[in-house]
């Protein structure tokens, strides 16, 4: 584990699974038609009418539910994370409740009348902004992904076979997000010159703060207050969070109460004791921010099971913290011929991104992966050059390429890649 | 037209250059009313080409409150390595080891050596990953960090109830306990900032890209 031995209950790497979890996942080995529904129907069929052209239905809520028949759920093995379903989603935007959740002092309760942004240290005008005040500024929507630093994480060491694309690389998700650019606000203050850090700061139990460079807030930094259209959901940091495009999650400060400017780092302990990422010779690499490029297949994934031979559609996402994907390449036989995936459009820089592949299974074994290439020229590597590079320790980061073995009997497994 | 043109925006929102998009969408506010504060009169120096309502960059919105004393005192609560932050106070391990025993002990072990549901704070054996677990005492960098993080964060499920005095005491027993600093060694806004912690070199900068 990255720089502490504190970890995160993750159910990939073996830990305490809840009950539910488990259910879910027996559910999912015994049935399967269509590939996925691991997570299965444990309720009691909802009530329908046999034809429904003749009843008619009930009128709208003022708030709208799934159908009784979809059960899309996060993974929560307590207490601190939840998992993206990533494998029953479809195309890039994930809806508000099923987005993936680190919240270390769990989520705080805040009322949005009494909210204040402190901005102050090394600035000509200490300010104090209400919620009201922040929404008074020019706004900017942006569609981003959020990426924690430790998904995919048992992929260095530890994932099992059974492991499921959520379990494995559901610390990932994407909104549209809505809020003011830091810039405007630091214009507000007045930045002296030399402040070249800022400690931003939560106000969840404990006050989760981290340094962040002045100039990114400056470049491209976003003090959000709206998510998918509506206000932020509480565990995203209700009423305004910090959001810098393509960097690791933990420094996309939720719940924001504070920037501190300073001309030096602050050393919490959450970019020195964590997210820190220790090499083969221990020396630990600090401050390392930007998500590089990566993708995942999340249909057919772990857990599946495809029930016959055919045409099946190879689908999943890719992203990269350095702009946009370019390419994204799918292979059948565990890496060693290549074809190009299909990118839906709009392709967003610094968002998930959809990519398609018409894929026909003969019923023989193979190996499904997918290689993202990025606007930079950057391509996402195997496991095994990260590790040549880094060593097994480096704990988090992981961007490499995963495998999902299918069995001749159609069941989805996790590979190294 | 406010909102469909927002909309027409959407091509270039993805932009990099989120500040030609804030421009753009300033400059669309040319109907609304906005209590600007302009730096050195710079803007009405632009003379009468600018039209009423249009927002210059660099001009100052004047939203916002100044900052109280209060508020400030409140939640200025950050240590830096150079000490900055540190209240009055002071404690020694032996103090911090009665509280530990008290407010710690159930998550961190009896000692700090056998973790729990919180992580092990005590190893002083050099940092291997994979071999040895990274602690307090072979892994952070700054003193200054401990403090910092217990006075913030800890107990977990009453954090910040600890007074500067407990929280130097327990400073002193985590360092003594790592074999950094001696049992009669007084922790405070001073010493603190002193003390050479053993992985203080032991980081280094982001090289990524570092696989072709």
């Amino acid at each position: 584990m990255a720089g502490d031995n504190e970890r995160i209950a993750s159910p990939g790497l073996g830990s305490r699974l809840s009950r539910r979890v488990l259910l879910a996942g027996t559910v999912g080995a015994a049935g399967a038609l269509a590939f996925a529904d691991r997570a299965g129907t444990q309720e009691l069929q909802p009530a329908v009418p046999d034809d429904p052209t003749k009843v008619p239905g009930p009128p709208p809520a003022p708030v709208g539910v799934r159908s009784p028949f979809e059960h899309p759920a996060r993974l929560t093995p307590a207490p601190v994370p939840a998992f993206t379903p990533l494998d029953q989603l479809y195309g890039t935007i994930t809806p508000s409740d099923l987005h993936y959740v680190i919240a270390r002092g769990g989520i705080p309760a805040i009322d949005p009348a009494r909210y204040q942004l402190l901005i102050h240290g090394m600035v000509d005008r200490p300010t104090s902004f209400s919620l009201e005040d922040l929404k008074r500024f020019p706004s900017v929507s942006r569609i981003m992904f959020l990426e924690c630093a430790g998904n995919t994480r048992g992929a260095w060491k530890g994932a099992k076979p059974e492991s499921t694309v959520q379990e494995l690389e559901g610390w990932t998700s994407t909104s549209e997000w809505t809020g003011v650019p830091v810039a405007s606000l630091l214009n507000e203050v007045g930045v002296n010159s030399g402040a070249s850090w800022a400690l931003a700061e939560g106000s969840d139990a404990g006050a989760l703060s981290r340094s962040i460079p002045v100039e990114k807030l400056l470049s491209d930094g976003l003090i959000a207050y709206g998510q998918n259209g509506e206000a932020l959901r509480p565990e995203q940091g209700y009423p305004a969070r910090l959001l810098l495009p393509g960097w690791i999650g933990n420094t996309n400060v939720k719940w924001l109460r504070r920037l501190k400017l300073g001309d030096q780092p602050f050393m919490t302990r959450y970019e020195t004791a964590l997210y820190t990422f220790p090499e083969a010779d221990g020396k630990a690499v600090q401050f390392a921010f930007v998500l590089e490029a990566k993708s995942t297949i999340t249909r057919p994934s772990g857990g599946m099971t495809i029930p016959e031979p055919g045409f099946w559609e190879v689908s999943g996402i890719a992203w990269s913290g350095r702009g946009r994907i370019t390419r994204v390449e799918v292979s059948a036989d565990g890496g060693q011929t290549w074809s190009e995936a299909a990118l839906q459009e709009p392709v967003l820089s610094i968002s998930h991104t959809r990519f398609r592949f018409p894929w026909v299974w003969d019923g023989s074994e193979a190996v499904l992966q997918s290689r993202a290439t990025d606007e930079t020229g950057y391509v996402q590597p195997t496991r095994s050059q990260l590790v040549a590079a880094r060593g097994t320790d480096f704990g988090e980061m992981f961007n490499g390429i995963i495998g999902w073995h299918v069995a001749m009997d159609g069941k989805v497994t996790y590979v190294e890649s | 037209m406010w909102s469909r043109r927002i909309g027409d925006a959407s091509a270039i929102r993805q932009s990099t250059s989120m500040v030609l998009l804030v421009l753009v969408a300033v400059l669309l506010g040319a109907g609304l009313s906005l209590r600007l504060v302009s730096p050195a009169g710079a803007h009405q120096a632009a003379g009468a080409s600018v039209a009423p309502g249009v927002v210059s960059s660099g001009d100052r919105f004047g939203f916002g409150q100044p900052a109280s004393a209060a508020q400030i005192a409140a939640e200025n609560i950050d240590v830096r390595p150079d000490g900055t932050g540190l209240p009055p106070g002071s404690g020694i391990a032996a103090g911090g080891q009665a509280i530990y025993s008290v407010r710690c002990a159930g998550c961190h072990g009896a000692t700090g050596r056998e973790g729990g549901s919180g992580p092990i704070l005590v190893d002083a054996t050099p940092f291997q990953p994979g071999v040895t677990p990274s602690t307090v005492g072979n892994y952070w960098p700054y003193a200054t960090t401990v403090y910092d993080y217990i006075n913030r964060a800890m107990p977990a499920d009453t954090p910040g109830s600890l007074q500067p005095d407990e929280v130097y005491a327990l400073v002193a027993y985590l360092l003594n306990a790592n074999e950094i600093i001696a049992g009669d060694t007084l922790m405070n806004s001073k010493t603190l900032p002193q003390v050479h912690m053993p992985n203080v070199n032991g980081f280094i900068p982001d090289p990524r890209p570092d696989v072709p």
